[in-house]
């Protein structure tokens, strides 16, 4: 599932940890306008496999276009993208198998019950055992109890949820989640924050840690939860680190100052 | 059965030369994927009732408007009713085909679909089934206030033919364009102004088959409109089919 990094992948294979690691998401030289507004700028980054990348940006920084276009659901306008093993856009189906991707939006039929909702998705996905799929998603984000209600008649947080029950529940090995603790209360952060740790049991081999690039503007809750952490500022990543408590305070500074 | 299965990607030389993913696609999962997309859209109308009574109620005014205006008591309603029924569908169909993305659009599951490893012309295809289902039970709607208005027997089995060809082809062009309108701001002024020069030809050869089949209106010498009807159905859907990943895209 995963590639490797060649070294002559220049500026984005500078940004991984080692030559030969694995990558789930390549992203080389990438650029989206929205008519005359350039929104990402020459982006490049390469995510590891098995990491959990926080990307954190101000509002407008392009994170939200940035994981659309790593989720096929943009079109870029140049740059090479590869997630999951499938180069954007020529191999955009086999993608959508392989990568879940929530944001802060449920995605979701308000008028559908989240069983029928998720049982729609995994009809969709094919999934050959889709009851069990959508009982394990249900009974991972604690929604088991709620699942006759209407997506409507559920709170913020518990639609957040769901959201997240659809987007693992093909049990993808690559998880693109934009701001997906929007309007989580702590039991919801809870759950978000298992199923980052949780293991793909069938997108790869088995136990397979699973890849998560996440947006997030809460600095606190992206530092505890990150492996790594991008900063993308007006379109272009301004800084990538380890994760550690010395970033802390050179990301503050260059996020508040909000200027590459 | 999983639709889709790819091989490995890990390959020593870099992700360029990495072994191409097959596409393994069986016609049972293209079938599910296809029942579960109408069954969605079935579900969600018979909860919400949105497209079929606001496609109902305006074809009905639009047929007692006409009723009034043209006098289809008269002799002319032999050679009027079929066309007045024809102009109430496709007016009805018309506000039903505008909804049917712009909620997807509006409510965020659009993403959704396009998130799934589906086929955007099965979407399409899934789409033009579930239209033409409403837009026929209007129909019925708007054929029994027919009888009712005219006393006319529309209790015939030849009607089906044009009732058929004739929504399908509605269906199949208005859900194209639809999901072009649904992008834009303006999609409740550009959906008709798209539509409508294109139904055309499903207009007159539906009204014409109606007529013959209403009235027994001879068909000889005119054009074959049920062949028509059916070769216009069929390039329709067909370039609509290949043409939906584009129009979905960004």
């Amino acid at each position: 599932m995963a590639a490797t990094l060649p070294a002559r992948l220049g500026h984005a294979a500078s940004h991984a940890d080692s030559p030969q690691q694995p990558l789930d998401i390549y992203v080389q030289g990438l650029h989206k306008r929205y008519g005359h507004r350039r929104v990402l700028r020459d982006v490049s980054l390469a995510v590891p496999s098995g990491s959990i990348t926080v990307l954190f940006g101000p509002n407008g920084a392009g994170k939200t276009t940035l994981l659309r276009i790593l989720a096929g659901l943009l079109r870029p306008d140049g740059g090479e993208v590869c997630v999951a093993g499938c180069r954007l856009p020529a191999e955009r189906s086999l993608l959508h198998a392989r990568v879940g991707f929530a944001s802060h939006q449920p995605l979701l039929y308000p008028d559908l019950t989240v069983e029928e909702n998720l049982r729609f998705y995994a009809e969709l996905f094919a999934l050959p055992q889709a009851t069990y799929a959508v009982e394990r998603a249900l009974d991972l984000v604690g929604l088991a109890p709620r699942r006759r209600d209407p997506v409507r008649t559920l709170s913020r947080g518990l639609q957040q949820r769901a959201a997240l029950a659809r987007a693992i529940l093909h049990d993808p090995p690559v998880l693109l989640l934009d701001e997906p603790d929007t309007g989580l209360d702590d039991p919801g952060l809870e759950v978000l924050h298992r199923l980052l740790r949780l293991p793909a049991a069938g997108g790869g081999p088995s136990g397979r840690p699973r890849t998560v690039l996440l947006t997030t503007h809460s600095l606190e809750r992206g530092l505890a939860l990150a492996d790594r952490v991008l900063l993308l500022l007006d379109g272009r990543i301004a800084g990538e680190w380890p994760a550690g408590p010395e970033i802390t305070d050179e990301l503050r500074a260059r996020y508040r100052a909000g200027k590459p | 059965m999983n639709c889709v299965r790819g091989t490995g990607l890990v390959n020593p030389e870099g992700w360029n030369q990495a072994p191409r993913p097959v596409w393994r696609k069986s016609t049972v999962c293209v079938l599910r994927q296809l029942r579960a997309l109408l069954w969605k859209d079935l579900v969600l109308e018979y909860r919400t009732r949105e497209l079929l009574s606001a496609m109902g109620v305006f074809g009905l005014l639009t047929l007692v408007v006409f009723n009034f205006a043209l006098d289809l008591r008269a002799e002319s309603g032999e050679a009027v009713i079929p066309g007045v029924l024809w102009s109430s569908i496709a007016f009805a169909g018309v506000l039903g085909l505008g909804r049917s993305f712009a909620q997807e659009r509006d409510r965020g599951s659009l993403d959704g679909l396009l998130l799934a490893p589906v086929d955007r012309g099965l979407i399409y295809l899934a789409k033009v089934l579930a239209n033409a289902l409403f837009m026929l039970a209007a129909e019925v709607v708007l054929l029994g206030a027919l009888a009712i208005l005219f006393n006319l027997d529309v209790l015939r089995p030849a009607l089906l033919t044009p009732m058929l060809l004739g929504t399908l082809g509605l269906a199949g062009a208005g859900t194209l364009l639809a999901a072009v309108a649904a992008n834009t701001r303006a999609r409740e002024i550009l959906l008709p102004v798209l539509l409508f020069p294109l139904l055309t030809p499903v207009v007159i050869g539906a009204v014409q088959t109606t007529g013959a089949v209403l009235f027994g209106a001879p068909l000889q010498g005119t054009p074959p409109w049920s062949a028509l009807l059916v070769t216009y159905n069929a390039v329709i859907v067909a370039l609509s089919y290949i043409m939906f990943d584009a129009v979905l895209e960004d």
